[in-house]
């Protein structure tokens, strides 16, 4: 039997405020399994800490509530141990750019297979408001004593210069846009990122829904093109999406910047050298017979450190 | 200190070859049937400062260093400076002729704080400004001093082999010194060269010309001083197989016999040695078909950890290898992985602390830092192995513990361990095992219903890993109910603590206790020793001395620290009149641990923190003054350079 979008909503009460992005965000999540008909088990759901960090919980599959800008390190471990999971990290922008900015950067390096969400308000939510790193210098949200000293980073042109090889951005309140990206990130081959724009209608009153509405507007509607076909288009594709990724203000596009599937995957890359890797993955591996006794043979090892 | 055995120390600047050097000698020495101990001592350097190899070789297997040195061969004019008065009597020195000249305060390497100390040294004994003047004193010890001139023997080498450049061959030094070395100690010249090869590569160039300056050097040796050194080193019958074995390499062999198969880390010394030999080794033989390992190298130790907890929850058996300041940013990862009750393993290599501290050297400073570390209360093993053979043993037990327990487990070793080489007959593998617990397939639970975090008797809930057909579940750093979802209710609350803290109630009374300490000498001897780690071998080689001497002691290894045995701890201190601790530390951890959790206070301290090894040597004096009753309440040892 077909799995039903429902299928994947757990009983649990979910309690982000009334209008917060995050419930679009967990509804594009559940739409985009369900059309990929994902069973839950086989689904990871990897989660930092602030508002978004409950989304796990809300979701029927794995869910895995990690550390503050951890996301990413918990999500690579189950993915490297049994790459056969579908693996969705989904966190804050403070979680990701901020405290975990060493894990975002570094995660691009490897290109894992898995998709990573950022929910990109431009404040911490959960500790009542203050800036993110996404919150643009000057800006004063509500609950800022004095406007917002530092600048704010760019995560789209951040996820080129670390490697990421399927960049997008989505919007919050665009559930559907936002589940067709989903669903090319969870499909892409190597590591996903999709940074969705999401109003926090109780701290971020400059960034809200009738700020976004009209000025959002849809890259693939504009006949943007972000596939590196070959290697020779991946500077200028590189480029071109810094480039589009720094329009901000009266228009701001959301959908793929950059799509480059030319690169291996970090399972590829252990693959040249672990060549049953995938089939017998760290998760995977016999490591005990039916007896207990360890299978690993110890002979070679200790031959090498005979006298 | 037997009869049959030799204390040989080589040094030099850093990258000067002191490591191969010291590898070719100890191998030489193992193919003529003989026993090792050997540590390293290094700066944290790359190129020029000083460091050494310290050897003890024998025909009975050694488990520490001792303060002499029958032969040094130095490479420099500092090694001479720092350990001539190491050399025994009767002890000799193999030099730079051209050092001999060297004045000291041309020694542009030595630390200002030594250059002073060892002023004053010079001034008392009105030795000169050379390191000349250095080595006359020392002859009045009796002590042989063989000048080499390395240099042209290097240019013979060179000459041979149509070099010109003796930059190119400057580094086989090393092999000289190898080579006068075993020539005064008469000692089976193809022992050696089969130990260049095995080092080199058998049929390489670079073993051919390394066994050309070996031979050089041995036979300058022989023409030139002869008979003259008393030592002599002969080929003994080697009855059985046996392997070197460095702390870090036994820590990557137990891992892989336990099944770890995903090991995450951030470069850190002395630590990282077992992650890159494991990388190097990814790839093994199973009893059917191939094995491998994942290896990891992470972009901090936050990732490391909690890269481990996710590949554990994954199902993998899994591990990160750590030092002090790693360890420091693991911890809020560590409480996660207490409370979501991850089996996750961390391997621990203790160095001299606080902070960067001591980051080449020993230390055992981290006892209760491991204990406690990690905000909130929630259970963790932590375990200390004595020795290699315990570390190899603990690193595949460590990970049964985990998954039984579903705890993490912090495997205490230390940077003595780690660098320090010892002897050993080949391993009895047939009793180890990989229990992993309450693990659950897909067969045992009914689809919907599983709850990782069930209430059981045990504190252990049946554990699904994720993948797991039919399981569904949560984890969260949050407080949680059965299925792992947040949860601020206090009876829950109430419930979960209890459930966790329970699972080191079991622990406690599941595991034997053979698993938690060693006991050797005489249960009923008027004087225990407590310890743990690194000690044990200076301790028990202490104990056996005593022991001819008339004197019984009792030394009580506590090999798991948390949770801690107690009650045979109490039961073996109640016996005894004299209750003495041994630890490398200020504060003498174990024994304010042990006090806490017996109510019983120790009678002697004997500590150590200047960042080297126990001796032999000082820890048999420590314990020689309190058995004649002259020991004060707490005694620092303090040998080493």
């Amino acid at each position: 039997m077909a799995l039903k979008i429902s299928d994947y909503r757990t009983p649990l009460f979910a309690d982000w405020c009334p209008g917060c992005g995050d419930f679009g965000i967990h509804t594009s999540i559940q739409m985009a399994l369900a059309e990929l008909q994902l069973e839950p088990q086989t689904v990871v759901v990897v989660s930092g800490i602030g508002c978004s960090g409950k989304t796990p919980h809300f979701t029927y599959a794995n869910g895995v509530h990690t550390l503050h800008g951890r996301t990413l390190p918990f999500a690579t471990g189950i993915k490297l141990a049994n790459p056969d999971l579908e693996v969705i990290a989904a966190g804050g922008d403070g979680d990701g750019l901020g405290i975990g900015a060493g894990h975002f950067v570094n995660a691009g390096r490897r290109n894992l297979d898995m998709t990573y969400i950022i929910h990109d308000n431009a404040v911490y939510g959960l500790t009542k408001g203050q800036a993110s790193p996404t919150l643009r210098l000057g800006m004063q949200t509500k609950s800022l004593p004095k406007p917002n000293i530092n600048s704010a980073l760019n995560p789209i042109a951040l996820a080129l210069a670390a490697g990421y090889t399927f960049i997008a951005r989505s919007y919050a309140y665009d559930v559907r846009h936002m589940k067709n990206i989903l669903v090319q990130a969870i499909e892409h081959k190597g590591m996903a990122f999709v940074n969705v724009q999401q109003p926090c209608p109780t701290y971020n009153n400059i960034n809200t829904k009738d700020w976004y509405s009209g000025r959002v507007y849809k890259l693939e509607e504009t006949g943007w093109d972000p596939v590196v076909k070959n290697l020779d288009e991946e500077l200028d594709k590189t480029v071109a999406a810094i480039r589009k990724s720094r329009e901000w203000g009266d228009k701001i596009p959301i959908g793929v910047f950059y799509k480059n599937e030319l690169v291996p995957t970090y399972e590829e890359r252990i693959s040249k050298r672990i060549p049953f890797y995938t089939k017998k993955p760290p998760a995977k591996q016999q490591i005990r017979d039916e007896t207990g006794t360890p299978t690993a043979v110890m002979d070679e090892w200790f031959k090498e450190l005979k006298v | 200190m037997t009869s049959k055995e030799l204390n040989w120390m080589i040094g030099g600047p850093q990258g000067s070859g002191v490591d191969t050097a010291s590898n070719i000698f100890g191998r030489a020495c193992g193919y003529g049937g003989y026993h090792l101990y050997g540590k390293r001592e290094y700066h944290s350097n790359i190129k020029g400062l000083h460091s050494y190899f310290h050897f003890r070789i024998s025909e009975k297997p050694v488990a520490a260093n001792v303060n002499d040195v029958d032969l040094l061969a130095a490479f420099d004019a500092e090694t001479i400076v720092r350990h001539i008065q190491e050399v025994v009597p009767k002890g000799g020195v193999i030099l730079e002729k051209e050092d001999l000249n060297t004045k000291f305060s041309d020694i542009q390497t030595l630390p200002a704080e030594f250059a002073a100390e060892f002023q004053k040294y010079l001034e008392s004994k009105g030795i000169g400004e050379t390191v000349g003047d250095l080595v006359e004193d020392a002859k009045k010890k009796n002590i042989n001093v063989y000048p080499v001139p390395f240099l042209d023997l290097l240019k013979d080498v060179a000459d041979e082999r149509g070099i010109e450049k003796l930059s190119k061959v400057t580094r086989m030094k090393n092999v000289l010194a190898i080579g006068i070395s075993f020539s005064l100690l008469d000692y089976d010249v193809g022992l050696v060269e089969k130990a260049i090869k095995a080092v080199f590569g058998e049929k390489s160039n670079i073993a051919d010309m390394n066994i050309l300056a070996f031979k050089k050097a041995y036979n300058y040796a022989r023409q030139t001083f002869g008979n003259s050194f008393k030592h002599k080193l002969e080929k003994l019958d080697l009855a059985e197989e046996r392997i070197f074995l460095l702390g870090f390499q036994a820590i990557a062999l137990g891992k892989v016999l336990g099944g770890c198969r995903m090991q995450t880390y951030y470069p850190i010394t002395p630590a990282a040695d077992e992650s890159e030999y494991l990388e190097a080794h990814e790839l093994f033989k199973l009893k059917k078909g191939d094995g491998a390992i994942v290896v990891m190298q992470t972009e901090d130790e936050i990732a490391a950890v909690n890269m481990a907890s996710g590949a554990a929850l994954a199902g993998a058996r899994a591990a990160t290898a750590t030092s002090g300041p790693g360890f420091s940013l693991m911890v809020e990862g560590l409480s996660w992985a207490g409370n979501n009750e991850v089996p996750i393993v961390i391997s621990y290599y203790q160095r001299g602390a606080p902070s960067t501290g001591l980051p080449t050297r020993h230390g055992q400073d981290d006892l209760r830092f491991t204990i406690h570390a990690g905000h909130g209360e929630f259970p963790r093993i932590v375990l200390a192995s004595g020795d290699m053979k315990e570390c190899f043993f603990d690193a595949a037990k460590a990970f049964n513990y985990a998954e039984r327990y579903q705890m993490p487990v912090i495997h205490l070793v230390d940077k003595a361990m780690a660098n320090s080489t010892q002897s050993y007959t080949l391993f009895d593998l047939s009793r180890a095992r990989i229990e992993r617990g309450n693990i659950v397939s897909s067969k045992d639970v009914k689809k919907g219903e599983y709850k990782r975090f069930k209430f059981t008797d045990s504190g252990v809930s049946p554990r699904a890993v994720l993948g797991t057909e039919g399981a569904v579940m949560w984890y969260t750093g949050d407080e949680h109910n059965e299925l792992g979802h947040i949860s601020e209710e206090p009876f829950n609350r109430n419930m979960m603590m209890e459930k966790r803290m329970k699972k080191l109630e079991t622990a406690h009374k599941e595991i034997p206790l053979e698993e938690k300490l060693n006991f050797f000498g005489q249960e009923d001897a008027e004087t225990l020793v407590l310890s743990w780690g690194s000690p044990k071998g200076a301790i028990l080689e202490a104990m056996e001395l005593l022991q001819s001497e008339g004197f019984e002691m009792g030394f009580l290894q506590v090999r798991m620290l948390h949770p801690l045995p107690k009650e045979r701890i109490i039961e073996a201190l109640k016996k005894t009149k004299t209750k003495i601790t041994v630890e490398m530390n200020y504060s003498g951890q174990l024994a304010s641990i042990i006090s806490e959790k017996t109510g019983i206070f120790m009678d002697y301290y004997i500590l150590k923190y200047n960042g080297r090894p126990m001796t032999t040597t000082e820890v048999y004096e420590a314990f020689k003054k309190v058995l004649r009753g002259e020991a004060p309440k707490r005694q620092v040892l303090t040998y080493g350079s």
